[in-house]
């Protein structure tokens, strides 16, 4: 076939059957992705509420969820669960990680049952937790049990730290995939850089704060990223631990937008917050893909 | 994006690439150890010790509360092991837990989520190997765009398009069946499985694919032919997310089933909330467990493609 | 061709065929899962069953809250259910306007529920533009508080016969290391606590200024800060409670290891499953012992419009079978609640019961928040009564400011 050829028709039946196979994916992009994506944020700005109609209020959905206390609440929890949830995987998948890197005997053993968790759903992982730290049987009980009665420790029923009781589950749940990525990426640096550092004398811990780490700076990256886009999304865990309580005390964004969107039938707020949601990943995203694929780009 | 995690984590190269995948966890390269008794080690091992006792001890209290009777757990000490064994909260979890009128336990939801996994995976990962297979062999304009959005996708919060998807499945006719949620789940895993499909048959060598095309070989039997036999490892991780991805859902499950269908681990939600009287928390614990069995058992089965399978899972998040 | 000659067996009148041919599946969704609503909700399906269809039970445990989201968005997803339970008032009635409800008039016309159903208010509940769209199964009445009478035997007080006097009384409870009042962590446990107040505390106008009149100004005055004073007494009695649901609550009660708890007479149905006996184990006071007005909130089915014509006549069926006077009397009797008509034989009742046709039968009703309030409103209701019993940092006088600010907003 010559270019001349190749008129109109022909060039939108070559590479026909690719076309066809990729329907299910253009359509999913399409649709579902572009399409859901702008008709959340279009009906953001509609006073929709058990079903979606298109009449526009401006900016009022906005201006009332900013001034919901249970939002900033929600908005504040994700603050701390995110930042903690992100020093503590990233500091204890590192450590672990560098415990296993040791030349021990088990490793296999150790990888298991830190990684069990993993396979459990949230869910599962919230019920649990809800029950070990129950203060009528859980671990305050046992504690008491053992003679010391004023030891306290019942963070899914204190307001001040309930967000702790869900960090201490949600660690528990995903430290193990950390310590794997991380693992693996310290299997990933040279050995002749170890020979090297012992040789010039170098203290271990000073070779991985110093050599090694700023060496693993991609995994570290892709691990903030899985770690962070997953933090947005925390759901199932609140649900099955506390339900958001005591009082609005544990609640976060995924679960104001269930809950305005189905409970209050009220989808414009709804709505109004996933936009939120949206933009926060995006302000996740966008600096990390700017340094990540900007960088790369400068050295060619 | 994630394309690019892929590329920056060693592990999930490992997992791409048709070779090596053993490559990455060949070997320890920390320093060498010394005694074996040494202070060095005791830490070493004290520490991981630790460590392994706050990860195991939920799964021990779970089997031990699920084998005692009520009566014990309300005296006793969540860490002492059963006085008297019982299998009674297994089999009530099982078969007998009541929401409302239906007693029939966890039994249902275990064969919903059987009945929306496995057309689920199956589907998913046909679609997206063919999509994967496209786009590193197939290309035609456009087609990388899509991918691109595919991708941005798989980082935008479930719940922005949980309404529009209640749309979309109204409009076919899909909205509360099973097939519904399968087709939901197909969509939800085409991000992260078409990356993985993709790098992969992009990695194979590119005189295959050559050979069979001056052959005459057209798309579907290259496919089928040649690169299907050759993808199994791919196969194998992929089969692991999906299976553990879609056996742990619960949005999904809650927002787009109805009670007939529901999947195990809505029910498991149901049964444990709905309490009639007291809670039993032996029946909970058996019911949690039961839930998680599948997914450990592919996870205690699957070894170290298991790793690679989440990891490949947690890009998407 | 099957299809066809059924229509015509139905429209001979041979509705209620026992026969296998006849028997059609409804599906029924509620959130009944407690012990004594599930065996409530069994009479109902054991009466439906009885016409020769088939109850297919669609239980969605959680509360309401939870099941409502599931109801409505299978009804607008296009896979709507036989029949659905919501509480009458409010919650449909966007439902009911984009046409997704089917209207019973004519229905209720032939069986003359407009005579039948007592008091009226109950079916203008179920009433849109003329139209009827639901039956009313049940009258609930949110505006008790129920006493354990062990618990003030333990304390070596009388049983209150007042929120006062049970506020009085709350040290004592305590120090036998009795919780004073059992309250449930789930939202709509707090809120429904603090209306019961502001309904009892505040007195009848007061509560209809506030959430009929949504009248802000009045809100943000001394009576409601009363009202709120009173909720900051019990938020500081309820502090103990480390529950969930309304029925972990509910056995606190029964159990004696609460005082009391301020909840709606569905929480008899626990007692009764309990064994438990009106008056000797457990008392009860209507509007807490200060205001004895009830509410007439409650139960109602609403029937999705179908397309298949089976299931609609089935649909007819039930909600003729559901204000069948022999249901009425079976499921109120184990629900704990009081039937709809006023034609029907309760010597079986008991005190508490009793208490509650009394004040029927005086006509001291008023409509409750779930007729008042749209869920939008009642959701940020709340949230904030959620919050204000968790959290002893936000004072009364901001919460009131708040509240301010919810009335002013509702619609």
């Amino acid at each position: 076939m010559t270019p001349t050829d190749a008129g109109r028709p022909s060039r939108l039946f070559r590479n026909l059957n690719a076309k066809i196979a990729s329907i299910p994916m253009v359509l999913t992009a399409l649709v579902i992705f572009v399409g859901g994506t702008a008709w959340t944020v279009v009906y953001s700005f509609t006073n929709s509420k058990l079903l979606p109609r298109l009449s526009f209020v401006g900016t009022t959905q906005y201006e009332r969820l900013w001034a919901a206390p249970r939002w900033h609440m929600a908005v504040e929890n994700l603050a701390v669960y995110g930042v903690l949830s992100l020093v503590f995987s990233l500091a204890i998948g590192f450590l672990l990680a560098a415990l296993m890197d040791q030349k021990i005997r088990f490793e296999d053993t150790f990888r298991t049952i830190f990684l069990y968790p993993f396979a459990l759903s949230f869910i599962v992982t919230g019920l649990v937790w809800q029950w070990l730290l129950n203060p009528d049987f859980g671990i305050q009980q046992v504690v008491r049990n053992l003679g010391w009665e004023s030891f306290t420790f019942d963070p899914l029923y204190n307001a001040d730290i309930v967000i702790y009781g869900i960090l201490i589950a949600g660690l528990w749940q995903g430290t193990g995939l950390i310590m794997c990525l991380m693992l693996a990426g310290l299997r990933g640096i040279d050995v002749e850089i170890w020979k090297a550092a012992r040789v010039d004398g170098i203290p271990t811990w000073k070779t991985y704060l110093f050599i090694v780490i700023p060496m693993m700076r991609p995994v570290f990256v892709t691990t903030l990223v899985i770690i962070a886009s997953g933090i947005v999304k925390v759901y199932d865990l609140v649900v099955a631990q506390t339900s958001g309580g005591p009082g609005i005390a544990s609640e976060v964004p995924a679960k104001y937008v269930y809950d305005y969107m189905f409970l209050a039938q009220n989808l414009g707020q709804g709505f109004a917050a996933s936009t939120m949601m949206l933009l926060s990943v995006v302000i996740v995203i966008v600096p990390w893909a700017y340094l990540e694929f900007g960088r790369r780009r400068r050295h060619g | 994006m994630a394309e690019h995690l892929l590329r920056t984590a060693p592990d999930l190269v490992a997992m791409a690439a048709p070779s090596g995948s053993a490559g990455a966890f060949s070997g320890p390269h920390g320093p060498r150890p010394r005694h074996a008794f040494s202070r060095r080690n005791i830490f070493i091992y004290g520490t991981l010790a630790l460590v392994a006792v706050y990860y195991l001890l939920p799964l021990y209290v779970m089997v031990v509360t699920s084998l005692k009777g009520m009566p014990e757990i309300r005296l006793g000490n969540i860490f002492s092991p059963p006085v008297e064994i019982t299998f009674e909260p297994w089999v009530k979890a099982w078969s007998q837990a009541c929401t409302g009128l239906n007693c029939d336990g966890l039994s249902r939801g275990f064969w919903n989520s059987v009945r929306i996994t496995v057309p689920s995976v199956f589907l998913s990962i046909a679609i997206a190997s063919v999509n994967g297979y496209a786009l590193a062999n197939w290309r035609f304009k456009g087609s990388e765009v899509f991918f691109t959005i595919l991708i941005v996708g798989a980082f935008i919060p479930y719940q922005v398009m949980l309404y529009p998807i209640v749309i979309v499945l109204r409009e076919i006719g899909l909205y509360g069946s099973l097939w519904g949620l399968v087709l939901v789940h197909c969509i939800f895993g085409m991000p992260i499985l078409t990356l993985l499909f993709r790098n992969y048959f992009a990695s194979l060598p590119e005189e295959l694919f050559k050979a069979a095309r001056v052959d005459g070989a057209g798309f579907w039997t290259i496919y089928l032919r040649i690169m299907l036999p050759m993808a199994l490892p791919i196969f194998v991780v992929a089969i692991i997310l999906q299976v553990t991805g879609i056996w742990n859902d619960f949005l999904f499950g809650v927002v787009y089933t109805k009670p007939d269908t529901y999947p195990m681990t809505v029910q498991l939600n149901n049964i444990v909330n709905a309490v009639q009287g007291v809670k039993e928390y032996n029946v909970n614990m058996a019911a949690t467990l039961l839930t998680g069995l599948v997914p450990l058992v592919v996870y205690f089965i699957s070894g170290k493609l298991f790793v690679r399978g989440i990891a490949a899972g947690a890009v998407k998040g | 061709m099957r299809y066809r000659l059924l229509t015509a067996a139905f429209a001979a009148g041979v509705a209620y065929s026992a026969g296998p041919v006849g028997a059609t599946d409804l599906e029924v969704t509620h959130w009944w899962t407690s012990g004594g609503e599930a065996a409530a909700v069994a009479e109902l399906a054991k009466a439906f069953d009885a016409t020769g269809n088939k109850w297919i039970d669609g239980a969605i445990a959680g509360s309401g809250g939870t099941a409502r989201p599931i109801m409505i968005s299978r009804i607008t997803g296009g896979d709507p259910m036989g029949a659905t339970q919501f509480n009458h008032g409010r919650q449909a009635e966007e439902l009911v306007a984009a046409g997704l409800m089917r209207d019973l008039s004519d229905l209720a016309a032939k069986e003359k529920w407009t005579e039948i159903v007592r008091p009226k208010s109950l079916l203008d509940s179920c009433t849109l533009d003329g139209k009827i769209y639901c039956v009313p199964v049940n009258i609930h009445s949110w505006q008790w508080l129920w006493l354990s009478n062990k618990a003030f035997e333990d304390a070596g007080v009388a049983i209150p016969k007042n929120w006062d006097e049970f506020v009085a009384a709350a040290p004592a409870l305590e120090a036998k290391g009795i919780v004073p009042l059992a309250v449930g962590g789930q939202p709509w446990q707090t809120s429904g606590a603090f209306d019961v107040l502001l309904m009892s505390v505040g007195g009848t106008d007061t509560f209809l200024k506030v959430y009929k009149d949504k009248d802000a100004e009045f809100a943000a005055g001394p009576e409601i800060a009363k009202v709120f004073k009173a909720a900051d007494d019990a938020r500081k009695m309820a502090k103990n409670t480390n529950v969930q649901d309304w029925n972990q609550a509910t056995n606190m009660v029964i159990t004696g290891k609460a005082g009391g708890q301020i909840m709606g007479d569905w929480a008899q149905g626990e007692f009764q499953v309990a064994g438990k006996v009106a008056g000797k184990d457990y008392s009860c006071l209507p509007g807490l012992g200060l205001n004895a007005t009830i509410a007439t909130g409650g139960d109602a089915f609403y029937f999705p419009l179908l397309k298949d014509a089976e299931k609609s006549k089935a649909q007819e069926v039930l909600a003729t079978t559901l204000l069948d006077p022999k249901t009425q009397v079976a499921f109120n009797l184990k629900k704990g609640s009081v039937p709809v008509r006023g034609d029907v034989d309760l010597n079986t009742a008991n005190d508490c019961m009793k208490k509650g046709l009394d004040i029927l039968a005086e006509g001291n009703i008023i409509p409750w928040t779930d007729q008042l309030l749209t869920q939008d409103t009642q959701k940020q209701k709340e949230d904030l009564f959620s919050e204000f019993f968790a959290n002893a940092s936000l004072t009364p006088e901001d919460a009131q400011k708040r509240f301010v600010d919810i009335i002013a907003a509702a619609d």
